[in-house]
């Protein structure tokens, strides 16, 4: 009973806040509300037991992506009213796509309700250890069977977040402090970098 | 009794709304991208539900790929956002025809 409860407060809050994320007015709204829907698809992830996923969402997203959004939406001068110019425009097109689309995934829902899909059964492999819980289980299976994958995502985000500072990276023109100057580099002979002495004992050097 | 139709419906009317969100906001990037991540959060509802109904982690695992992967999406497509505002003092997407794509 709570737990029906529970699922019907989380989910009618996620969409709610899903649908004032595509129709706020100021788009700093659109992100609190995005952080709102996050939030709630948290807590629908620990309502089956996905707790690992669940707080991974909560600090990835609202953590570091939301913040993220606000802090570009509050960096740039935008004015939004222009750009919200097209939103009456564009409103009967993106409804008549909603449905459609809307439809057929009940059309799909309604195909899986009606039976004669079967699903298969858990192999061993994947399946949640006994006695474990939802972390521990997922980290067991994510440092043996996926280790590759998890390694890979890895290099995923270091693209990333390398991408991110190459693309953002301001070259101001004349002033180059802190920055290499390659061509200079390679340029660099051993003649002109080191000198050779001889020092002669008891006595100091030079330079 | 909460079984998995709930979880697919409700993933389902928020990927809907992604969807939606991006054709209506289509000259403001910073909200089609906000469109996209409730699109990928329906994806990973869907698979942490099925994941947990059937008994099998595989689906969470690959949930916290699609996360992974999600990030790094929203930098990039903001560091992009951000030197196009520089470059052109606006993030109006009609006016992105640079390329002349």
């Amino acid at each position: 009973m709570i737990q029906t409860f529970a699922f019907y407060l989380f989910a009618v809050l996620m969409i709610a806040s899903a649908v004032l994320v595509i129709t706020a007015r100021n788009p700093v709204h659109s992100v609190l509300w995005l952080i709102l829907a996050f939030f709630n698809a948290a807590g629908l992830m620990v309502l089956v037991g996905a707790e690992f996923i669940a707080m991974l969402l909560v600090i990835v997203y609202v953590g570091a992506v939301a913040v993220l959004f606000l802090f570009v939406v509050m960096m740039l001068d935008i004015d939004f009213a222009e750009l919200r110019a097209g939103f009456i425009r564009n409103f009967p097109l993106g409804i008549a796509i909603a449905l459609v689309l809307l439809a057929e995934l009940v059309l799909g829902i309604g195909a899986y309700r009606a039976g004669e899909i079967v699903l298969g059964t858990p192999t061993g492999a994947a399946a949640p250890l006994i006695g474990a819980g939802n972390t521990e289980s997922l980290g067991a299976l994510l440092y043996s069977k996926y280790l590759f994958l998890f390694e890979a995502t890895g290099l995923v985000l270091l693209v990333a977040m390398v991408g991110a500072i190459v693309l953002t990276l301001r070259e101001r023109d004349g002033a180059h402090r802190g920055h290499q100057n390659i061509g200079k580099q390679v340029r660099r002979k051993p003649d002109e970098a080191t000198v050779m002495k001889r020092p002669t004992i008891g006595e100091g050097i030079d330079l | 009794m909460i079984g998995i139709e709930h979880y697919i419906v409700v993933s389902a009317i928020l990927f809907v709304l992604g969807v939606v969100g991006i054709f209506l906001n289509r000259k403001n990037i910073i909200i089609i991208l906000m469109a996209i991540e409730l699109i990928l959060l329906a994806v990973n509802l869907n698979l942490v539900a099925f994941s947990a109904f059937l008994g099998d982690l595989t689906g969470q695992i690959f949930a916290m790929f699609v996360l992974a992967v999600a990030a790094s999406e929203a930098a990039i497509g903001l560091a992009i956002l951000v030197i196009y505002f520089r470059g052109r003092g606006t993030i109006a997407v009609d006016s992105v025809d640079r390329l002349k794509g």
